[in-house]
């Protein structure tokens, strides 16, 4: 198995959907001769050629528009907003009629479209390249929000995502384009969209995270591990709308304890749901207060800060024995 | 009767006071005095010779990723000399040689560019904007002061600029429509520099030039040689005059070119050939804008050689000034000023936690 970085996984995922289905067109700002501006489209105008890797003017608002039509015709366009802090510009078309087409045809025309967009901190970028804003589509009803965690599960969410049929945004932390290498199999795979996965096994505690935050995670399991045997189970989210919570209330009702991370701002963050869904699904069973370690209620600050204001693996670990000295 | 014209040709002029060879067109010469021609050169030479400073101090890592400017001087510094102190600049990210006019620090934008919010800071009397990266979000700002300024019954006008990108987004469109309608002292300065990023003009618009596009919001529109400094500063004044007095809006398009990267992250090499960007690079602004202050007989080569170490000086000064301004910088803390007026209590919680954490990260570092 040839060992990718997320950047290579997600190409090929775009590779082999496009090679196997000629109704997938890629859209959007610099996709074409310039591959992406993180290289996620590299070479694919060469494969398939301009009609179907198509170099937009600069309008976000007309690309995801433009992209609906082309879905609602039979076609499934992925559409690339070069950073997802640039994806305002395009707000209403997805709030107002990606997410409802569907609906407001009662069913006569879905909107199979994917929108990418790389999201969040830690790349010493400029400013509005650094957010992680996904709980706004995670809060409008009709869209499926996913967001992966690795070269894996990146290429094969997006194959998922591109042949849903509902509208995917599909957010890729851009810290971890290329910080590692996955083997990735040749062979096309798909991963359920709307399902978390177990991510490392644990019963002392539940540690609950996604995308970017899913590695500093890990880390803080394994420093547990191995610095004091606590044994914490990580779930990775992949997709955080529709949130499907079984498994975490299944796995707080083993642990009795919870830590949620995101990188997103604290308030009204997509922690505040998942709490909700755990004190619905697992109050009886808990031990202690669920914790969250999360991004604060600010402007991210330019990069020189931006360490600081990411949650860390000491955090996190910090967290963790918070929740385990209680009860 | 069937197809009767009621909207008459439209013709859309293009100006250049300054030939290739930087030889003037002494019909069209504007009157400009000495001094001001001196600081227009003095500023370009600054604007050029920082912006290579700027792409050197990246690749050694000492600052992060920047727009560099280089080609665009003339656009922006024929434009915004046209304006007063008292009015109003509207930047979008490409505008460093403006920003220099109007006063802003070399150290602050070093400061600014190696991701520390301190390079943010402008003084109390500032009617700059600060820089804005969403393409095109800042033009509707602009009319939004210029009707404020209206309504204060100020006769300051407000320039603000932005790319040939920038023209493909519904923003601009709505700021365009909404100035002409409130006919608000706006003047638009598009810096056509041929890309956005990997995308030529060619693909942003069928439009044969940016500047006919001002025709449909009812409002004039020129293009002008964007490397012709005397010819950016003649439109920009014939609008500002008009602004001022009370005759709305006006369109500029500045043809100049971005002969750099677009950003210090980007490579250039993947989508245009090295032939263009010489064939541009014999355009400089600054050569044609030289040769005809040497022609006019009030820059010679011992000036030039003057100004040149003056200016190597200036600029090795502030980044030794920014260098060591930024060792006192840096406080984490500083992250939670400016969100609100009053900090609510939710801020103040997090503040207070992760002061804490901070805290304990710097006992575990002690630790180990
Ligand atoms: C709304 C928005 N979309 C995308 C980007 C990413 N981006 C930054 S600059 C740029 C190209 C801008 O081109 P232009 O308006 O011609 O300005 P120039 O960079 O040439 O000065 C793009 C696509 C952005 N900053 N804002
Ligand atoms: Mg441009």
């Amino acid at each position: 198995m040839n060992k990718l970085t997320m950047v290579q996984a997600l190409n090929l995922a775009l590779r082999q959907e496009m090679e196997a289905d000629d109704s997938v067109i890629v859209l959007g700002e610099d996709v074409g001769m310039d591959g992406g501006v993180f290289r996620v489209t590299d070479d694919l105008i060469h494969r398939f050629g301009a009609s179907r890797v198509v170099d937009t003017p600069l309008a976000e608002s007309a690309i995801v528009g433009m992209a609906i039509g082309m879905a609602a015709y039979g076609l499934r366009p992925v559409c690339e907003i070069q950073f997802s802090g640039f994806a305002y510009h395009n707000f209403h078309q997805l709030e107002n009629h990606a997410a409802r087409l569907r609906w407001r045809s009662r069913g006569r025309y879905p909107v199979p479209m994917v929108l990418r967009a790389p999201y969040g901190a830690g790349v010493r970028a400029l400013e509005h390249h650094s957010e992680s804003r996904e709980v706004y589509w995670a809060h409008t009803p009709g869209l499926k929000t996913v967001i992966p965690s690795g070269p894996r599960n990146a290429r094969a969410l997006l194959v998922s995502a591109i042949r849903d049929p509902d509208p995917v945004v599909f957010y890729e932390g851009k810290a971890l384009y290329r910080a590692f290498r996955e083997a990735v199999p040749e062979a096309v795979e798909t991963l359920p969209i709307g399902q978390p996965q177990i991510a490392r096994e644990g019963s002392d505690v539940t540690l609950i995270a996604y995308g970017a935050m899913v590695r500093p995670t890990l880390a803080a399991a394994e420093a547990l591990d191995v610095q004091e045997g606590v044994k914490a189970e990580v779930i990775d989210l992949l997709t955080l709308s529709p949130l499907d919570d079984r498994l975490l209330v299944e796995s707080v009702r083993k642990t009795g304890r919870a830590v949620v991370v995101h990188e997103a701002p604290q308030s009204f963050g997509p922690g505040a749901e998942i709490v909700a869904r755990l004190m619905e699904g697992a109050f009886f069973y808990l031990e202690a207060p669920i914790e969250r370690v999360t991004g604060f209620d600010i402007v991210v600050p330019l990069f020189s800060r931006e360490k600081s204001y990411l949650p860390s693996v000491p955090r996190i670990v910090r967290a963790v024995r918070r929740t385990l000295d209680q009860g | 009767m069937p197809h009767e014209k009621i909207v008459p040709d439209v013709s859309i002029t293009s100006l250049a006071i300054l030939d290739a060879e930087g030889k003037v067109d002494k019909d069209l010469e504007p009157d400009i005095d000495i001094q001001t021609l001196l600081k227009l050169y003095r500023f370009m030479v600054l604007a050029r010779r920082f912006d290579e400073r700027l792409v050197a101090l990246q690749r050694q890592g000492r600052i992060g990723t920047f727009p560099p400017i280089t080609g665009q001087e003339a656009a922006q510094l024929g434009a915004v000399a046209a304006i007063r102190p008292t009015d109003w600049l509207v930047p979008s990210f490409r505008e460093t040689a403006a920003e220099l006019w109007r006063g802003r620090g070399l150290d602050n934008i070093i400061i600014a560019n190696n991701g520390l919010n301190e390079g943010g800071i402008m003084p109390d009397h500032s009617r700059d904007f600060p820089v804005s990266i969403p393409v095109a979000s800042q033009i509707p700002h602009a009319v939004g002061l210029a009707w404020a300024a209206r309504y204060r019954q100020s006769d300051e006008v407000v320039m603000v600029f932005f790319g040939d990108g920038a023209t493909s987004e519904g923003d601009f469109h709505e700021a365009m429509n909404f100035a002409a309608v409130f006919q608000v002292p706006v003047i638009f300065v598009c810096q056509n520099n041929q890309w956005a990023i990997s995308i030529p003009l060619s693909r942003q618009t069928r439009s044969e030039t940016l500047a006919q596009k001002a025709v449909a919001y009812g409002m004039p529109g020129i293009q002008v040689d964007g490397n012709d400094i005397l010819a950016v500063y003649a439109a920009a004044e014939e609008a500002v005059a008009r602004a001022r007095s009370g005759g709305g809006p006006t369109f500029i398009e500045c043809v100049t070119y971005r002969v750099l990267m677009h950003t210090t992250a980007d490579d250039p090499k993947r989508y245009r050939s090295d032939e263009a960007v010489d064939a541009w690079r014999r355009k400089d602004p600054l050569i044609r804008f030289e040769t005809y202050l040497r022609a006019k007989g009030v820059l010679d080569e011992a000036k030039i050689a003057g100004l040149q170490s003056e200016i190597e000086g200036e600029i090795k000064a502030a980044v030794d000034h920014a260098e060591a301004r930024m060792k006192t910088m840096g406080d984490p803390m500083e992250m939670f000023d400016h969100q609100y007026a009053a900090m609510p209590p939710t801020l103040r919680r997090q503040k207070a936690i992760l002061e804490r954490e901070l805290a304990a990260d710097g006992r575990e570092v002690e630790h180990e």
